[in-house]
């Protein structure tokens, strides 16, 4: 435990001074509020707007779930679908590398028409920028396990669903999980940056862009802390869900087993 | 290249399941033209083929996609308002302009993180978390922000451009930096190697795989930043303001054609500095 | 381990467990053809532990390969229990060490040895028991619940033994399963294993870069040498099944390394 705190200390000291200097140097310079608010003026607004924010969280974090549900899973279907033919692996990876690069979240207004301008617009969206992260590193794990340990299950005469299930899938879940850390920073981006294209006015994306124009920046930043914080523990719980699942790879083991 | 076969086929595949989605999607709304024309006399045939060429769709036939872009590019002058070329000019300049700063900021701040203990472990986390945080959150307040200081036009897309490539290249070079083998700097020690040396002659070499990795990363996200910034201030062009645009005025060809346009300048840009990395990398040994 | 009853019928005892003629293997590279295995004769009985031995190149695994049907040979036959190779492996005919552990990591030691009973569909209450029986039989009780990387390599390779004798095939193919421990683990292994290959009865085909290993634990060495693949020497040792380690010392034990080395030697030239 000693050397968690250890861990911990440096960068929240670091966090601390910064908060500090921003308060001190944005009175002392007399920063206008419309340019930079105070901390503390940004933790007021969280307070008081409290209700606006939950309601803006909850309309957003609607579309951000369904999506990576649906996108991570059907990406992880046709993984696994695709696996017994190395012909369409070779077909699709390729092309899904290249779509992994591209700006997707352009895909956002075609959505919208097609879907509507309520949650699930931002759902498919979401859908689309995790499915191909989740695609590409499924199928690579799946062709990960050793070739010995393959071996091992032919010398069993083990059938293709056994070795599946008990070889390759438990081998292939650091890459699946890999995409699953990924594709959380991505629906966050997805969800919000779709909603700048249209949304019932609520929502994490309508409430910064709106705000943005009456020029409450202190109430941009409140929206931008709940989607920090949001972004951050979604990534955290999948990193902790992580950590049991795969608790037996090798980069758990080298603090000494 | 073994891939070139697979892969085409593939794309084969995929066009003809376009066109059956689209001729599929856009059936009940041709229908429905048909029906307010006062046609009902038409074959499967006509419908289909009617469905593929509509002016609105719900889903646009590649071809007439294809047609779009044609009309955009090649018949439209580079520098009419109207036509892709203008546009993707300025998002590709913003993308450009800000991927280099960010860049460079980036490559530099990892150069500083790697030399001390200190600032890596108290700066190295909140980078790394600052990924999993939708930074493009900021982008319209950045915008807006800049403007009140009279930063306006080209330079708040550029910003957002440098922010969003900024993070990944510092993480990428970070990991870079580190990547040398203990042994192999164990080995600059013996040498009473200085920090500078160590870094010069083993550090930075060993980083190349992992520079044009996140150039890559970072030219893409730049790419994103630029669009979505001018989502955000449309007046000034770009794609992101056609995307925009065309989401607004319901015209469903002109959305996928920017969207198209903006897919085609990302893909050049990262496959530009993917065969600037093969030929470095295969003349420094790192790949056969 | 149950002990399935030793049937000696006139027709068991003419069945050679292992039946290769003119065995042949050719792999195609991109450099070209390479003869892996070339006209290969042996036949290996019920109960005998045979070594092979010799230089890297020379088909040793490969011919251990092709026995379990993980390589297909170009030319020859080969049968296995009187059967194919693929029905033998369909069979659950026989164990495979491999030369790391191969051990699943996110399961437990015990879990490992229960592999292969899953897969074959025995009852839980009759893998709980040839698990506990397996990790007695390797000296690993007590050991059931952890997981392999908090095992030492040595005890790895154990329950990996342990693994490929829990479903009680007559025939265990080892492809040098010492090969990355240190000497002094080594020798204590090469013990148990004879001692396990005493109590169970097993057939054993055993692949080893060692001369002393081969010679003190074989009742019949196959000395190999490369381009192409052949059987250079077949040397029966004709030691008591029960040998204590000393026996290393003795005249007879040297004068039979004496001559796989010399088998070796003629059958590789080092300027190569």
């Amino acid at each position: 435990m000693n050397a968690r705190a250890a861990d911990l200390a440096p960068p929240l000291l670091f966090g601390l001074v910064v908060l500090a200097a921003w308060e001190v140097g944005v009175k002392l310079l007399g920063v206008p509020a419309i340019i930079l608010p105070a901390p503390s003026a940004i933790l007021l607004r969280l307070v008081s707007s409290t209700p606006t924010l939950a309601a803006d969280f909850l309309q957003t974090i609607r579309g951000v779930l369904a999506g990576y549900a649906i996108g991570s899973g059907a990406g992880l279907a046709v993984a696994i679908l695709i696996d017994r033919s190395p012909f369409l692996q070779r077909g699709l990876l390729p092309l899904g590398n290249f779509v992994s690069a591209l700006p997707i979240v352009g895909v956002a207004p075609i959505m919208v028409m097609w879907f509507g301008f309520d949650w699930q617009s931002k759902a498919a969206v979401v859908v689309v920028m995790t499915f191909f992260p989740m695609l590409v590193n499924a199928t690579v794990g799946l062709a990960g396990a050793g070739p010995m340990e393959r071996d091992l299950m032919m010398t069993y005469a083990a059938d293709y669903s056994q070795t599946l299930r008990m070889l390759r899938l438990p081998a292939a879940a650091p890459f699946i999980f890999n995409a699953l850390k990924i594709n959380t920073t991505l629906a966050m981006i997805g969800a919000i940056v779709a909603e700048f294209f249209g949304t019932p006015t609520v929502g994490m994306g309508f409430r910064i862009s709106t705000e943005v124009g009456h020029l409450s920046i202190d109430m941009v930043w409140a929206t931008i802390v709940v989607a920090a914080l949001t972004g951050s523990a979604f990534y955290a719980l999948v990193n902790l869900i992580e950590r049991r699942v795969t608790f037996w790879h090798a980069s758990y083991r080298t603090r000494g087993n | 290249m073994k891939n070139v076969l697979p892969v085409t086929i593939v794309l084969v595949a995929l066009f003809a399941l376009w066109y059956g989605a689209a001729a599929l999607m856009n059936a009940s709304l041709q229908e429905d033209a048909f029906a307010n024309a006062g046609d009902t006399n038409y074959t499967t045939g006509e419908l289909v083929a009617a469905a593929l060429e509509m002016e609105r769709p719900k889903l646009p036939a590649p071809h007439q996609i294809a047609a779009e872009l044609y009309k955009l590019v090649i018949e439209t002058p580079p520098t009419s308002k109207r036509g892709l070329v203008y546009h993707a000019a300025i998002t590709l300049e913003e993308t450009v302009i800000g991927f280099v700063f960010g860049a460079a900021f980036g490559i530099g701040l990892a150069v500083l993180i790697q030399s001390t203990r200190i600032l890596e472990r108290s700066m190295m986390p909140w980078i790394v978390a600052s990924q999993t945080v939708p930074i493009i959150a900021l982008a319209p307040m950045i915008v807006v922000i800049l403007n009140q200081f009279d930063i306006t036009g080209l330079a708040p897309k550029a910003v957002i451009a440098a922010y969003l490539s900024f993070f990944p290249v510092t993480v990428g070079m970070v990991k870079g930096f580190r990547s040398p083998d203990p042994l192999q700097i164990d080995l600059m020690r013996t040498y009473s190697a200085t920090q500078g040396q160590t870094f010069a002659k083993l550090r930075a070499p060993a980083s190349a795989p992992y520079f044009f990795a996140s150039m890559q990363i970072g030219a893409a996200a730049a790419l994103v930043g630029a669009v979505v910034a001018e989502v955000t201030k449309s007046e000034d062009g770009g794609l992101g303001a056609r995307l925009l645009a065309g989401s607004y005025y319901g015209q469903t060809v002109q959305i996928w054609a920017a969207l198209f346009a903006a897919t085609a300048l990302s893909a050049a840009l990262v496959g530009l500095i993917a065969l600037a990395g093969r030929i470095v990398l295969r003349r420094m040994a790192f790949s056969r | 381990m149950t002990q399935t009853p030793h049937a000696e019928t006139t027709i068991e005892a003419l069945h050679h467990v292992i039946d290769i003629a003119d065995l042949s293997l050719r792999f195609e590279t991109r450099d070209g053809p390479v003869q892996a295995l070339s006209n290969i004769d042996l036949k290996v009985e019920r109960g005998e532990f045979v070594s092979f031995i010799g230089p890297s190149g020379c088909g040793k695994t490969t011919l251990l390969r092709a026995i379990a049907d993980l390589e297909t040979p170009t030319g020859g036959a080969l049968r296995v229990n009187g059967m194919s190779a693929h029905e033998a492996r369909m069979n659950r005919a026989y164990g495979y060490v491999f030369q790391a552990p191969a051990l699943y990591p996110w399961r437990t030691v015990a879990d490992n040895i229960a592999l292969p009973l899953e897969i074959m569909g025995y009852p839980k209450f009759e893998r709980d028991q040839r698990v506990a029986e397996g990790l007695e039989l390797v000296n690993l009780s007590g050991f059931g619940k952890k997981f392999p990387w908090q095992l030492s390599g040595g005890m790895q390779q154990r329950a990996s033994i342990a693994r490929a004798l829990s479903f009680d095939p007559e025939l265990l193919l080892m492809d040098e399963p010492f090969g990355a421990l240190d000497e002094i683990v080594r020798d204590m292994l090469n013990q148990q294993l004879l001692r396990l290959w005493d109590k169970t009865r097993k057939t054993v085909l055993f692949v080893t870069h060692s001369i002393p290993e081969a010679v003190f634990l074989s009742t019949r060495i196959v000395v190999m040498s490369p381009r192409p693949g052949r059987i250079q020497d077949v040397i029966e040792t004709g030691f008591p099944r029960q040998r204590p380690l000393d026996i290393r010392e003795t005249p007879e034990f040297l004068e039979i390394a004496n001559r796989v080395r010399h088998g070796l030697r003629a059958g590789h030239s080092y300027d190569d």
